[in-house]
């Protein structure tokens, strides 16, 4: 029985790189199909759900958004037929990630790349892509090494000043000449929407300019879960969660009428006890 | 009340007790009266002398301790005027009877006494809180200074930008020889710049821009299409006078913040030109970007380029105090300008 030949996906901003990275690929793989490379964290999940390869080379930093909120962005956008592809993250210097990556399945490699290390990472490939593969790479181990990551101080975002230690109880929202004070007792949910995010409470909505990132560094975790990259829930605020047919979650709230979908990346946090 | 604080008190409250003590013993040697009562006078008035003198000045500069100017006079006059008269009282009702010491002597030397005591041991604490508080001051500024040197190095050698340029050395050395020649001797002169960087205090603007041109063009290297440059520096400005890497965190920043986050990159833009100014002409020195701006990053800009604004910023005020500024200005309708203006100044060998 003969495999189809394995295709990939490269997303890396710097031009030169990208070109030496299929370069080498060439030689290290000479049966890997490398369908495009981008250069840019967006058109890197649009040409991954396109071209559905079954490898992918992903930079850490790139313009649009960086390497792990785009596969943090695939692993929720990726059709449930196809297997998730096998993830190769590359990065010149993150030695946050580097530790990261260390305990975990999915390979890295550090820039410069060199053709032995490349051999290794290309074997690891070779050896999850087949099908008697026991410990074939899947989804769940996929996106615990994603959590991982995106919660790792210095890789997704810069390591927040450590002035904010105390816990934010208030949230200042503007709205024409106001400033609002919000408890942050009362608010339900935070949700990011382009610039802003929204600040949810039972009965209204503000909207402030603090990235999700920074703002969920200064709320209380066990108080507010991070459900979805862009959404931040108040955990006793959730009645109930219902799975729908193409399995994904969704929440009902107590106090507000919508449903909050949930991130495959963060489906963890939803078992029966 | 801190710790110190409580130490310094209780330790000038010591001093001052055994200051008292010879005050009494040199009266009661030269015949003023019974050790006693020259004791509890002295200790009296030097003790509450030391309360009002001591708590007050840290009640009104609780962080270096000492008031200045005409507040620390009336400070020392109160505590004395204070000590005089309470002392005196105390005195009085332990020797159980005033009438027995020369009225109009005894009250007049006493309160001579006093006075010199007084301003005498004040000046004494003084003198030893200024010394403390300057080696305190040094020590400080001298930990500041270090650890700017540290930092600034260590944003210049960022490791992600210094590993990104030997990736692509790597793959050009094997392709394309000789832009990896010029690549490596762009990157060994920036490489010079920023280490020897902090010895010389000035340099001519021509090699300013020579040295954003060596950032520059290994930038242009790694983000090919997407970063375009022009550095426009007049013919008669070359030899004006700049500190070293001054424009360099600036430039950084509208790559780090303006143009890498856009997908499609950007075009950077240093310029020099002059302006007239009160005390003579001045310097313009300007980084345009077509970045993503200020907008995007506001309003919380990342540590780094916080420090990269705040080092310039000090570098301006330390050889021009007010007269040298940084201004950030959001462009229309995208990108930033940093804007730096300080005095002109030919370098003198330059121009000879």
């Amino acid at each position: 029985m003969t495999l189809p030949a394995p295709r990939a996906l490269i997303a890396e901003d710097e031009p030169l790189l990208a070109a030496a990275l299929q370069q080498a690929l060439a030689q290290a793989w000479p049966a890997l199909q490398v369908l495009a490379t981008v250069g840019d964290g967006l058109s890197a999940v649009r040409q991954a759900l396109a071209l559905r390869p079954e490898v992918l080379f992903f930079d850490i930093r790139m313009p649009g958004q960086s390497g792990l909120d785009a596969a943090a962005e695939l692993a929720d956008a990726w059709p449930a037929d196809t297997p998730f592809p096998a993830l190769v993250f590359v990065t010149a210097y993150d030695q946050y990630a580097v530790q990261a990556f260390e305990a975990q399945a999915v390979d890295y490699l550090l820039k410069p790349v060199q053709a032995a290390r490349l051999q290794k990472t290309v074997q690891k490939l070779q050896l999850a892509l087949t099908p008697q593969a026991p410990a074939a790479i899947n989804l769940e181990s996929t996106l615990a090494q994603l959590r991982n990551l995106l919660a790792t101080p210095g890789v997704a975002a810069p390591a927040p000043a450590a002035a904010h230690t105390a816990p934010l109880t208030v949230i200042q929202a503007s709205s024409g000449n106001q400033i609002h004070l919000v408890p942050v007792a009362e608010v339900l949910y935070f949700e990011a929407a382009d610039k802003y995010v929204r600040v949810l409470t039972a009965g209204r909505e503000y909207l402030i300019r603090t990235p999700l990132k920074e703002l969920a560094a200064q709320l209380d975790a066990s108080e507010f879960w991070q459900v979805h990259r862009g959404t931040l829930v108040r955990a006793s605020a959730i009645a109930s969660v219902a799975r729908d047919e193409a399995g994904r979650l969704h929440l009902a709230l107590r106090g507000r009428p919508e449903t909050l979908a949930v991130s495959r990346l963060y489906a963890h946090l939803f078992k029966a006890m | 009340m801190q710790p110190s604080d409580v130490r310094s008190l209780l330790r000038h409250g010591l001093i001052t007790v055994v200051f008292c003590c010879a005050i009494a013993l040199a009266l009661t040697v030269s015949g003023q009266g019974a050790w006693d009562i020259q004791l509890v006078y002295s200790l009296s008035i030097g003790l509450v002398s030391w309360l009002v003198i001591d708590l007050g000045r840290m009640v009104l500069e609780p962080d270096t301790g000492w008031p200045h100017g005409w507040r620390g006079g009336v400070l020392i006059a109160t505590g004395i005027v204070s000590g005089y008269a309470l002392g005196s009282y105390i005195g009085n009702a332990y020797s159980g009877n005033a009438q027995q010491l020369p009225q109009q002597h005894g009250n007049v030397s006493t309160l001579i006494i006093t006075i010199v005591a007084g301003v005498g041991i004040s000046f004494f604490f003084y003198s030893r809180a200024k010394a403390e508080h300057l080696q305190r001051h040094m020590a400080q500024a001298q930990r500041d200074a270090t650890e700017a040197q540290l930092k600034l190095l260590e944003a210049q050698l960022e490791p992600h930008m210094l590993f990104n340029t030997l990736a692509n050395l790597r793959v050009l050395v094997a392709s394309d020889t000789p832009r990896a020649l010029d690549m490596l001797d762009h990157l060994i002169a920036y490489l010079r710049a920023t280490l020897g960087g902090a010895r010389a205090t000035q340099h001519p603007l021509a090699d300013e821009f020579a040295r954003l041109r060596d950032y520059l063009e290994l930038m242009a290297v790694r983000m090919g299409p997407r970063l375009a440059y022009q550095l426009d520096l007049p013919e008669g400005l070359r030899s004006a006078s700049v500190p070293p890497l001054l424009l360099q965190p600036l430039v950084e920043n509208a790559i780090r913040h303006g143009l890498e986050p856009q997908v499609g990159g950007g075009h950077i833009t240093v310029r020099a030109s002059t302006q007239p100014g009160a005390a003579g002409p001045l310097l313009v020195l300007e980084v345009l970007d077509t970045g993503a701006g200020l907008g995007a990053t506001a309003p919380t800009p990342s540590p780094g380029s916080h420090f990269g604004l705040a080092q310039v910023r000090e570098r301006l005020a330390t050889l021009h105090g007010a007269a040298g500024t940084l201004d950030l200005i959001a462009l229309k309708p995208i990108g930033t300008s940093a804007r730096v203006v300080f005095p002109l100044k030919n370098l003198a060998s330059a121009t000879a």
